[in-house]
């Protein structure tokens, strides 16, 4: 019984403890900028729907992100997850492809950032779709190429890298037995090549999705944004409104846990039959 | 005239060489000539690495042979066809699908409507004792319903020459003898043309019409012999054991 209770509250443990530092040294340094109260960034927290310093509230913030990153990260997979298909079960697409794309995988997403500028500049969804007044205006315009391109670099390496190795790891005799049963090319690589790599797959698109999601604050940087849990970030610190900086952090944090749940919960459920099934 | 049984499938000269990777030329299999009976049940035994997996792979057409030629009903066979079925020995269903939807496999890929494949499958499904695990995934059943859901799904796209690749020799020997006797039922129900490949001698005579002996390597027929058994057969028949004995002697390397 007394192991239980310290067994269940260990996890609190070291939330509680750094609760309690943060409490003693944001008294004892006593200024906002540096560190501001629990209490206030709790505040701001239970209010997402505020506004704040005339940047819209936390939440259409976070919202604006999502839709951002959702984006990219559907562009990422939608290239990735076939493209990888395809390398991993031709040997030749993949001494073709490997080489020249692992020239590119060590640049850090960031380091796209003045490129990209030059290619795309300020333009958006709304320049593409021509759409110039009003409130869908403002919305298209907010997701901008040059953003989707930082987050889809992000995402693509390891939604790709996941999908070869789920696909090089499918049993010879699945892909055997669908051709003898009669399955055409393009039934084995819809059929049995994704299915059977599918747990793989979304677990790099688990990884993807992460780092998506941390490439969004340096895509939200970038010139033409006026709105984004990033730009949020970096425009409250030039405002020396750290409260709003760390709520703003929290909600990442948030954010990205949760959509990790959701994946986690998908990789779980959907794909119990992996657990012991294949040598 | 009189009335012959037809030659279902022919091999002829049948050779295959693979290349290495240190560049090393290594014959599986040659020069195999051999022909099946319609309705007929062959078994070829061999011992480990004679080249039986690749003689089947070539001849349900997986592989292609580096010489000789496989016929069925007189066509050459290059790629595999609805007329041919191959079962493994393991780990050949697809996880993802349950029993039912494994059996279904073929006929989807074939592009049939649901309720036919559904229809079908449940059908084979109950030709080999499986109807109470339609819904169960692979990994929920054992290695001997496996293999029982393995060969409904082969025999749901309607073949008529099944071949099956040491099907029984991932299983406790109990269960072994279980689904050969269940498979002599299906196949006294079918009517298909069988070719088993086994490295078990009692299994060989327990099943087959005519067993081929392959000796390694390079592999290549040693001997075929008709069995003299009456069906049902039982282990407990003088005869049994005579072919037995028999055939592990020309298994014995030569000397």
């Amino acid at each position: 019984m007394k192991k239980n209770v310290i067994s269940l509250s260990l996890p609190f443990l070291a939330p509680t403890l750094f609760a309690l530092a943060w409490a003693f040294l944001s008294q004892r340094i006593a200024n906002q900028v540096i560190l501001p109260g629990m209490d206030q960034v709790a505040g701001l927290l239970v209010h997402p729907t505020h506004d704040l310093i005339s940047m819209g509230s936390l939440i259409d913030n976070v919202l604006v992100s999502l839709t951002r990153v959702l984006i990219g990260y559907s562009a990422a997979a939608l290239i990735a997850v076939p493209l990888g298909i395809v390398m991993g079960y031709y040997a030749l697409a993949f001494r073709f492809f490997n080489g020249f794309l692992n020239l590119f995988r060590p640049i850090p997403p960031l380091a796209w950032v003045p490129l990209v500028m030059a290619w795309f500049g300020v333009s958006s969804l709304a320049t593409l779709t021509g759409v110039e007044t009003g409130q869908l205006f403002v919305t298209l315009n907010n997701i901008t190429f040059a953003m989707l391109f930082i987050i889809a670099i992000g995402a693509f390496f390891p939604i790709l890298t996941s999908t070869i190795h789920g696909v090089r790891h499918v049993n010879p005799t699945l892909i055997d037995s669908a051709r003898v049963l009669g399955a055409s090319e393009a039934q084995v690589f819809t059929r049995v090549l994704l299915p059977a790599a599918m747990p793989s797959i979304i677990t790099g698109m688990r990884i993807g999705l992460g780092i998506a999601w941390m490439c969004l604050v340096s895509a939200e940087m970038l010139p033409g944004s006026l709105s984004g849990i990033g730009y949020m970030i970096t425009h409250a610190f030039t405002l020396a409104a750290t409260d709003i900086v760390i709520a703003g952090m929290v909600s990442i944090g948030v954010v990205g846990a949760l959509m990790d749940r959701l994946f986690h919960r998908i990789e779980t459920q959907k794909f119990s039959w992996q657990r012991q099934s294949n040598p | 005239m009189t009335h012959l049984p037809q030659n279902i499938v022919t091999i002829e000269n049948l050779s295959k060489t693979f290349t290495t990777r240190r560049g090393e030329t290594v014959t599986a299999v040659t020069d195999i000539n051999l022909a099946m009976e319609e309705h007929s049940f062959t078994c070829i035994v061999g011992p480990s690495g004679c080249g039986k997996s690749t003689f089947l792979r070539i001849a349900s057409g997986l592989e292609k042979a580096t010489e000789g030629t496989v016929h069925y009903r007189g066509a050459p066979v290059i790629k595999p066809c609805e007329h041919i079925g191959l079962v493994f020995q393991e780990y050949s269903l697809f996880p993802w699908l349950t029993a039912r939807d494994n059996v279904a496999s073929g006929l989807r890929f074939a592009g049939a409507d649901k309720e036919t494949r559904h229809g079908r499958a449940m059908e084979f499904l109950d030709m080999v004792g499986m109807t109470p695990f339609a819904g169960a995934y692979p990994h929920e059943l054992s290695g001997g319903m496996k293999q029982r859901v393995a060969i409904a799904r082969a025999l749901a796209t309607n073949p008529d020459l099944l071949f099956m690749d040491e099907p029984f020799g991932a299983l406790d020997a109990h269960t072994r003898i279980l689904l050969q006797q269940e498979l002599l039922n299906v196949w006294e129900m079918t009517r298909k043309t069988i070719v088993l490949v086994t490295h078990s001698v009692d299994e060989a005579v327990f099943l087959a019409d005519r067993i081929v002996i392959m000796t390694g390597s390079p592999g290549r027929i040693r001997n075929t012999l008709d069995v003299d058994l009456e069906r049902p057969r039982r282990r407990s028949m003088p005869r049994f054991g005579e072919l037995t004995d028999h055939i592990l002697k020309e298994l014995e390397p030569e000397r």
